[in-house]
């Protein structure tokens, strides 16, 4: 038989029928939902008279728009403030009540951003094929699964037939060999990939994380670098399964148990490219090298060692990159030589799919540890991921060490990520954020956005700009 | 399913790379759970000089002149110009769902982002993907020529100009076929409904756990 990549191996396995002209019907085993992409899919079922053809492979949760301040969530639903968001939050109980699919609800302690989420519960395991109306479904690509995002009408199409139609798409590697340096994060790893590789470098293909990097990565890891697989342009990452995932998902509560578990995990040891496999294209990066990482423009493509210096246009050949830097820089206020430590920052956030998980939150506690935001920062905060990851974090007393810095501990949701709620940047305000995209305007209108790690940006926090986290003493990482 | 044959319209640039899907509709106006209205916020942020809100009458709102989408040599365009991946970002569907409000009817790239492209056919809406160097020549053409025009084909497979050059694009078949007849593509996959279940019989007995229904357990 001939070799095949994890990739090949969950097509297959899928695979429900392909078609003469090229498209194909795709198996989704797991279905996760939010309240901003599916309303229009609910709507649709109804209009048409149809059904969902397996409820019981759906979960349902709010995140995007939900409050991540204590007054405002303790009403629930009918505490949000803001009319809009709180009928869509509203509408999203309202159908999973109606077509009977499990939802944590706004304040049940499991509700969490839906990337979060997933894993979390055992929802989405090794080998499935996991979609949902969000482009960073990817996360859930660390357990070894095929999972991406899918719109609105994709949505619709997965409920009423539990298929997507899709092509196959191609296969890259990204092998980061050696070891990381101290200090160095796996949001860096996927920072420098994609400063490698660019944003659209992985368009049209499927990309495996592999070699010795991802080999020692824990899982949490893993998701934040799947996570930003779609800012490389691929609508999915993913890792082959070994002893640290199995390690990750047993107990879980949705997870197999007894007899089923072993009977999985024999399945899923197969979850891994064979030797000799073909990828189309194969990028090799030297983990080595890799330095803690900043974005410094309005795409996550333009992002630099901290130690580097904000890039002249006029060095730029091609012309629409040209004017693509100029263009960032003029938003960002932000001159061709100034060094990266040079940029304050007004506010800082922890938190996103990307990074709100408990291993984030440690990283940034432990920064915090004993020290104090600067003076000059407006806000910082930190919003756990999911309610689990916020009871887990309070009972290891991270609250306490975030709050004693001057650091917000918020309640679980996207927030300040993309901005649905209250949390959002001022026109000019410059920000360090552990989340995924720098976009003009994604934090709030006229805001600007750093993409950086956890430690790196508690470190900004206490700098008041950035700063090489490995510089702070008494860092022990 | 909206059925797309040949159009024929106005062409608008939006002359920039990566334009992103936040900058196509932005965040606030996500908040809607219909799938219309979203055109008076198409590009929001470049369009208006103010800040945006949902809900909002735009009539009364400080425009950027300087956009092209304001300037009168564009008004009625139904086909638009961009440059490399275009699309990228979030898998929100009132991009496309925006881009259809406003009146476009087909949007013309070097390449596009993975999910912005297949969510495009869901609505109608064509995305056709030319080498870079066309795409140049045509900005360079609609530049010069005001009230600028081309032909989309889907039939052919072929964008025109109003001088006759002729330049072919890629489609599948499939996506194709839906867009030409306006198929609605669930029903068709109901069609497989054997299939589907073929499937998940074979499956349920090799790999069980994959069917353990997600319960309210707490
Ligand atoms: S945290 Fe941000 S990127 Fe992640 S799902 Fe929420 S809005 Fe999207």
């Amino acid at each position: 038989m001939a070799a095949k990549t994890l990739y090949d191996k969950l097509w297959d396995a899928h695979l429900v029928k392909q078609r003469d002209d090229g498209s194909a019907l795709i198996y989704i085993d797991r279905h996760i939902i939010h309240e901003v992409t599916t309303p229009q899919a609910f709507e649709g079922l109804r209009l048409a008279g149809r059904k969902p053809w397996r409820v019981d492979s759906m979960l349902a949760t709010p995140d995007h728009n939900v409050p991540t301040t204590l007054a405002e969530r303790a009403a629930g639903v009918a505490g949000i403030e803001d009319p809009v968001s709180k009928i869509q939050v509203q509408t999203l109980d309202d159908n999973c009540d109606e077509f009977g699919i499990v939802e944590f609800k706004i304040n049940d302690r499991r509700q969490g951003i839906v990337h979060v989420i997933g894993p979390e519960s055992g929802a989405c395991l090794p080998g499935m094929t996991i979609v949902c109306g969000d482009s960073h479904t990817a996360t859930n690509g660390a357990l070894g699964a095929l999972a991406h995002g899918i719109g609105t009408s994709e949505v619709e199409h997965v409920m009423a037939t539990q298929c997507l139609v899709a092509q196959k798409m191609k296969n890259m590697l990204v092998q980061v060999d050696g070891t990381l340096g101290v200090g160095v994060t796996p949001k860096d790893v996927v920072l420098a990939i994609i400063a490698e590789i660019g944003t659209a470098g992985g368009t049209g293909y499927a990309i495996e994380f592999g070699g010795e990097v991802f080999r020692t990565m824990s899982m949490e890891g893993r998701m934040t670098v799947c996570n930003m697989a779609i800012e490389a342009g691929a609508r999915a990452g993913m890792v082959a399964v070994d002893q640290i995932t199995l390690n990750y998902v047993k107990g879980r509560p949705y997870a197999p148990s007894a007899d089923l578990w072993a009977q999985a995990v024999e399945e899923w040891m197969q979850l891994h490219s064979d030797a000799g496999a073909a990828f189309d294209k194969v990028v090799i990066i030297d983990g080595s090298q890799i330095e803690p990482q900043v974005s410094w423009g309005t795409s996550p493509e333009m992002v630099l060692p901290v130690g580097a210096h904000i890039p002249d246009p006029q060095q730029e050949r091609d012309p629409v990159k040209r004017e693509s830097i100029e263009r960032a820089l003029k938003y960002m206020a932000l001159a061709p030589g100034q060094p990266i430590t040079d940029i304050k920052v007004d506010r800082v956030f922890i938190g996103s799919c990307t990074n709100s998980r408990i291993e984030d939150i440690r990283a940034a506690a432990a920064v915090l540890n004993g020290r104090k935001v600067a003076a000059s920062v407006k806000q910082a905060m930190v919003v756990p991921g999911s309610g689990l990851v916020k009871a887990q974090a309070e009972a290891e007393g991270l609250d306490k060490i975030i709050r004693a810095a001057g650091v917000e501990w918020r309640e679980p949701g996207c927030s300040m990520c993309l901005a649905m709620n209250a949390d959002k940047l001022g026109n000019g305000e410059h920000c360090a954020s552990t989340s995924n995209r720098n976009f003009e305007g994604r934090q709030g209108y006229g805001g600007r956005t750093h993409l950086v790690s956890p430690a790196m940006a508690a470190a900004a926090a206490i700098a008041g700009h950035f700063i090489d986290v490995r510089t702070l003493s008494g860092q022990d990482h | 399913m909206k059925s797309f044959t040949t159009v024929c319209g106005i062409v608008a640039p939006m002359d920039r790379a990566n334009v992103d899907t936040d900058m196509i509709i932005p965040k606030q106006f996500l908040k809607s759970i219909k799938r219309t209205g979203f055109g008076k916020n198409l590009f929001d942020e470049l369009r208006y000089l103010d800040e945006g809100r949902p809900d909002q009458d735009c009539s009364h709102r400080p425009i950027n002149p300087d956009f092209p989408l304001n300037q009168a040599r564009y008004q009625g365009a139904s086909i638009l110009l961009a440059r490399k991946n275009f699309g990228c970002g979030s898998s929100r569907e009132h991009a496309p769902w925006a881009l259809d409000d406003f009146g476009f009817r087909a949007v013309i790239a070097p390449s596009f982002a993975d999910i912005f492209y297949n969510n495009c056919f869901k609505n109608g809406l064509l995305p056709i993907v030319l080498s870079e160097s066309v795409v140049d020549q045509l900005f360079l053409q609609m530049y010069e020529a005001e009230g600028f025009t081309l032909t989309v084909d889907l039939a052919e497979q072929q964008v025109r100009t109003q001088s006759g050059e002729q330049y072919s694009f890629e489609v599948d078949a499939f996506r194709k076929q839906c867009l030409l007849q306006g198929l609605d593509d669930i029903g068709l996959t109901l069609q497989e409904s054997d299939a589907i279940r073929a499937y998940e019989a074979q499956r349920r007995a090799s790999a069980p756990w994959l069917f353990d229904a997600i319960v309210a357990n707490d």
